[in-house]
C-alpha cells in the first residue's frame, strides 16, 4: 500500500522532495504540496484504492503525511 | 461574494411558495431600479440605481486616498491564458463564462439559424475563443504585475464588472456585477496587514451607511468534492473574510464585501517577486458595489432622496 501511496505522490504531489524515499511522517504540505496538488492526490488515491473519502475526511490533515494517508485509506477500506 | 446560505421558503399570499427575496425583487422592478432582461441575475440599472453605485465608487476612492494606489480598469472580458494559469478553471469551472464565436461556412450558418429557430442546441456550431468573462475584478491585474516589486510592495485600485454563472432570481445574486478592489502585492506580512486594514475600513464605511454589518470567516464555493477540501483549508487558515449584512430575515446573512489573502497563489504563476527575490504574496479587499447598492435600497428604501441625512452626507458630501 505504501508503494502505491508514494507512486501517487510522485505523480500528483508536486513535492520538492523524492516521494519514494521521504519518511512516512514528513509533512507533505511543508514539502511543497499545494492545496490543489492535494486535491489531485486525493482523486488519484480514490482511483488507486477504489475508495471514496467521506465528507469528514476531506480536510488537509488526512493528506498531511504518508502515515496519515495510509490511516485514511485503511479507514475508508474498512468503511 | 460567496454567500450560499439557504433561505427559508414562505407561503405567498396565493398559496404558492414564495422566495424570501420576492417582495424586494418585485419592488426593485416596480420602481424601475432594476430592468429585467429575461435572464435571471442579469439586469439593466436605472439612473437612480447608478447614482448610488457611482457615489459608492467615489466613496471607496476617498477612503483609499491615503494608499498611494495606482488605478487600472480592465474590460469585463479577459484572456483565457490568465484564466487557466490563475487556478480558476481548477476551482470554479461551473461559474465560468466562456466566450464563443462562429467560424463555420455558409452551410453551417444556415444550420445555426435553423437550430436557433427550432430552439435546438447551438453549442456544437460555436467555437471557443481565447477569452473568458472576467470572474473577479482583480484577476486581469496579476499577469501585468510580473517582475520585481518596489520596496513596500504595490497597491492597485481596480473597479469593474465581473461575471459568475449562478442564475438566481435573488437580486443579490446577480450574474454580472461590480467589484471595487484595493489590491496589495508584496510581502506575506504586508498582505495580511492590507487585508486587516481594509476589513476594518470596510466595516467602518458600511456601518457609516446605516448598514448592520459584521465580518465573518468565509470560503469560496469551490467545485465538487475536492472543493470541500479546499474550502475547509481556506476556512482553517482564515484566508477569506466577508462583511455580511442581514437581508430579508435576520437569520440570512448576505455578503456585501470580502477580503482575501491569496498567499502566493497569483505571485507564483505570474512571476511577481519581492525585492529580496521571494515570490510575492497578494491580498485584496473588494467592495461589492451592486450588493451594497441593493443593501442600501433595502435598508433605506427605494428613493435615495429620502435616505437619512447622515447616509446621504457619506455618499454625496
Amino acid at each position: 500500500m505504501d508503494e502505491t501511496i508514494r507512486d501517487v505522490l510522485t505523480e500528483h504531489g508536486r513535492l520538492a522532495v523524492d516521494a519514494g524515499s521521504i519518511d512516512e511522517s514528513t509533512d507533505l504540505f511543508a514539502s511543497g504540496m499545494t492545496s490543489h496538488a492535494s486535491v489531485n492526490v486525493m482523486l488519484a488515491l480514490e482511483d488507486a484504492f477504489d475508495i471514496e473519502f467521506s465528507e469528514k475526511m476531506l480536510r488537509k490533515s488526512t493528506f498531511e503525511s504518508i502515515a496519515a494517508i495510509r490511516a485514511g485509506v485503511l479507514e475508508m477500506k474498512d468503511a | 461574494m460567496t454567500d450560499r446560505s439557504t433561505a427559508t421558503v414562505d407561503q405567498g399570499s396565493n398559496g404558492v411558495p414564495e422566495d424570501p427575496w420576492t417582495p424586494f425583487r418585485d419592488q426593485l422592478l416596480a420602481e424601475g431600479l432594476l430592468v429585467p432582461t429575461g435572464v435571471d441575475g442579469l439586469y439593466g440599472r436605472s439612473g437612480t440605481y447608478e447614482s448610488v453605485a457611482d457615489a459608492m465608487d467615489r466613496l471607496v476612492l476617498r477612503v483609499g486616498a491615503d494608499q498611494a494606489a495606482s488605478s487600472v480598469r480592465f474590460p469585463p472580458v479577459m484572456p483565457w491564458a490568465t484564466f487557466e494559469r490563475n487556478g480558476y478553471l481548477e476551482s470554479f469551472p461551473d461559474q465560468m463564462g466562456s466566450v464563443h464565436t462562429f467560424r463555420g461556412d455558409e452551410r453551417d450558418h444556415a444550420e445555426l439559424l435553423r437550430r436557433t429557430e427550432a430552439g435546438e442546441d447551438r453549442g456544437t456550431l460555436l467555437e471557443t475563443t481565447d477569452m473568458v468573462l472576467c470572474p473577479a475584478v482583480c484577476h486581469p491585474l496579476y499577469p501585468t504585475m510580473g517582475g520585481v516589486l518596489p520596496d513596500g510592495g504595490r497597491r492597485v485600485e481596480v473597479y469593474g464588472y465581473c461575471f459568475r454563472h449562478e442564475p438566481s432570481t435573488d437580486p443579490f445574486r446577480m450574474q454580472a456585477f461590480r467589484q471595487h478592489d484595493y489590491v496589495y502585492l508584496g510581502t506575506p506580512d504586508g498582505a495580511r496587514h492590507h487585508r486587516d486594514l481594509w476589513l476594518e475600513r470596510g466595516l467602518e464605511v458600511l456601518s457609516g451607511l446605516g448598514l448592520e454589518v459584521a465580518s465573518v470567516v468565509a470560503n469560496d464555493p469551490f467545485f465538487g468534492r475536492p472543493g470541500r477540501m479546499l474550502a475547509a483549508n481556506q476556512r482553517n487558515e482564515e484566508l477569506k473574510y466577508e462583511i455580511v449584512t442581514p437581508v430579508y430575515a435576520t437569520q440570512r446573512q448576505t455578503a456585501i464585501s470580502s477580503s482575501n489573502c491569496h498567499l502566493d497563489h497569483f505571485g507564483s504563476p505570474f512571476g511577481i517577486e519581492t525585492p529580496d527575490g521571494e515570490v510575492a504574496h497578494t491580498s485584496c479587499f473588494g467592495f461589492g458595489v451592486d450588493r451594497i447598492t441593493l443593501a442600501l435600497l433595502h435598508r433605506h428604501g427605494p428613493d435615495p432622496d429620502g435616505w437619512p441625512a447622515g447616509v446621504r452626507t457619506q455618499l454625496w458630501p
